[in-house]
């Protein structure tokens, strides 16, 4: 992108004493772009692998070998899947998780974010730190605690089949926010610290709170980066496998990805239906990365350069 | 929710603004309850959630308990569980073993691969947001799924690889080898990561340095070790707490692929299987958990400690 207004790399001639005018020699180019395209299809192939094996009838399969050309390419194994394996309660298992807590993270990280970064007061730079170090934190360091202290909190049955916390939509969201409050807040204070002071300056001296100074100024300054953020998290969350694993134990409140767990051993027999089951459940995060690229490099990236 | 009218102030704009103008740190009442609530919600959450139960880990290891009654029944016994633990837990030194080798594989082979593509992606080159993608794609993909995708190369007898090699190795449940496959599985997965990372810490690069260096004659490789690798330090010092991040953190691919026995033992896997495994030792799990804390916040704290300086000090 920015490359394109710069100087490309210089040619190979030993110590040309003038600036080469074109880029490395064609042979090297041709060379670069074969070994990209062995690297980029490696990389493609296992995805391309599972997506052939899920289009291919079992008994097409079991008889001539799965490295066979193939006769008959069907979406039965997705329709079985579905049906059968019952996918559709698991996508709405996870849509009642994570849409809550993603709102509720972005909501909260940016209101602590705006604190920290707008006000100054000697903590600021010890909670960042714990806001942020809680995050990178591996999730079995506070798993067994956490489950004790799930099962002690009690839930109304009318929010929660179990009683309590554990083994509930509501304790794996929660625990969703609680750990990811942490890179929204490191994130989005960064940013909001890129913010003009003068324009809350100019708001308060308006005579705006503190609260309109949040949602009627910062906030809709940082619709890039929260944007970016929502795309992030909601991969993250998503993906997540450990936290309804160990906090749910009823299989059919599990979220898409814990569940095929269970659906490997209860359902799927065969490898075409694993590969059906693992191509479905990799369609949503697959579109989001087509679609919104560019937030979800950006979220994954302000870290590194922002720094 | 957020977007709601604010509350209204009280006062009329202009006075409130004259009134304020005096002192501009000084906050009214109502304000600083604001403040506190934004800031005391989230950070109540934390410490909750997150601080708390970690360092209720971290006395658990210091006691005996069944997992099952109260917390408060835990029984005090000192060092005992880590002396059992290193001494008489047998699963113990190979998973240790298995995090230091999936570490030492992530850094010399996984984190150099993602460096290599970024720089060679990093160029003007046609199709390269092709091939960026290309490598990106497992990054988005879950590595529980990554684990299930890997089982369909891997399978003994439905598998791509056996097919084609004409083997019949067992990669999943062979112990001499298994934790090689996972790791080829988990490095398809970090090289991409890594090569965004640094991808956009080479956009930062200044331009003007590479062509002054190119102009004094110095060749590509000369260029990218005096010029592009210095101005990508930042990047990389992310990359690599990333790096150790990720390989403590290595749990679902293992625990797809076999539930981490029989050489793909992890000390995450150790310390999950005490609670939802049939071993319920809570105190050997903790005391695993306390050293996977303490090995992270030795990376994590300095890490932030001066990046945040930095930010603070640029600003």
């Amino acid at each position: 992108m920015s490359a394109a207004t710069t100087a490309a790399a210089p040619g190979r001639a030993p110590a040309p004493p003038r600036r080469p005018r074109r880029r490395g020699p064609r042979p090297a180019r041709v060379v670069l772009h074969v070994a990209l395209t062995l690297v980029a299809a490696a990389f493609l192939l296992p995805v391309a692998w599972a997506v052939l094996t899920s289009l291919r009838p079992y008994e097409e399969t079991a008889r001539r070998g799965y490295v066979s050309v193939p006769d008959t390419l069907t979406l039965d194994n997705y329709r079985t899947a579905l049906q059968d394996g019952q996918l559709l309660p698991f996508f709405l298992n996870t849509v009642v998780i994570v849409v809550p807590a993603l709102v509720v993270t972005l909501a909260l990280a940016s209101m602590a974010a705006f604190v920290l970064s707008r006000f100054s007061f000697r903590l600021n730079l010890p909670l960042l730190l714990l806001f942020t170090a809680g995050n990178l934190l591996p999730p079995q360091v506070i798993i067994t605690p956490l489950v004790s202290i799930f099962r002690d909190v009690p839930l109304p049955d009318v929010l929660s089949s179990s009683g309590a916390l554990f083994d509930s939509y509501w304790g794996v969201g929660l625990v969703h926010v609680g750990f990811q409050v942490g890179f929204c807040v490191f994130v989005l204070s960064s940013y909001m610290r890129t913010l003009p002071v003068e324009l809350t300056e100019a708001a308060r001296v308006d005579g705006a709170g503190v609260w309109r100074q949040y949602a009627s100024v910062v906030l809709p300054l940082c619709r890039a980066p929260l944007a970016a953020l929502a795309t992030l998290q909601f991969t993250w969350m998503y993906n997540d496998f450990f936290w309804a694993l160990v906090l749910m134990v009823t299989g059919d409140k599990r979220p898409i990805t814990s569940a095929l767990d269970n659906l490997r051993a209860g359902f799927f027999t065969d490898n075409n239906l694993v590969a059906a089951g693992a191509v479905l459940i990799a369609l949503p995060t697959v579109v989001v990365f087509v679609v919104l690229q560019k937030q979800l490099v950006g979220g994954l990236t302000v870290g590194a350069t922002k720094g | 929710m957020t977007t709601t009218a604010p509350a209204p102030t009280g006062t009329p704009p202009r006075e409130a603004g004259r009134r304020r103008r005096r002192g501009a740190a000084h906050l009214g009442r109502r304000d600083t309850a604001v403040l506190a609530a934004m800031l005391g919600v989230p950070l109540l959450l934390s410490l909750a959630l997150v601080w708390g139960p970690a360092l209720l880990s971290v006395a658990l290891s210091f006691t005996r308990w069944n997992g099952v009654g109260e917390l408060t029944d835990a029984v005090p016994v000192g060092l005992e569980n880590y002396r059992q633990v290193v001494t008489n837990y047998p699963p113990f030194w190979p998973a240790l073993q298995h995090n230091v080798v999936w570490l030492v594989v992530f850094l010399v082979l996984a984190t150099p691969t993602g460096l290599l593509l970024a720089v060679l992606l990093d160029k003007e080159l046609r199709g390269t947001r092709v091939y960026q993608s290309a490598i990106f794609l497992p990054v988005v993909l879950s590595l529980a799924l990554v684990g299930f995708i890997w089982q369909l190369v891997y399978s003994r007898d439905q598998g791509l690889l056996n097919a084609v090699l004409g083997t019949d190795v067992d990669w999943v449940g062979d112990s001499s080898i298994n934790l090689w496959a996972a790791l080829l599985a988990a490095s398809w997965r970090h090289v991409g990561y890594v090569m965004v990372l640094f991808l956009a810490g080479l956009k930062g690069v200044d331009p003007a340095l590479k062509e002054a260096a190119a102009l004094d004659g110095a060749g590509e490789v000369q260029v990218f070790r005096h010029v592009t690798l210095p101005s990508l330090a930042p990047t990389s010092v992310v990359v690599l707490v990333i790096t150790v991040i990720e390989a403590l953190r290595a749990f679902d691919l293992v625990y797809v692929l076999n539930r981490g026995r029989n050489g793909l033992e992890l000390l995450s896997v150790l310390v999950t299987d005490n609670i939802i495994g049939e071993a319920s030792r809570i105190g050997y799990g903790s005391a695993v958990a306390t050293i996977l804390l303490v090995v992270s916040l030795g990376v994590i704290v300095p890490y932030l400690v001066v990046v945040l300086r930095e930010r603070r000090g640029a600003s």
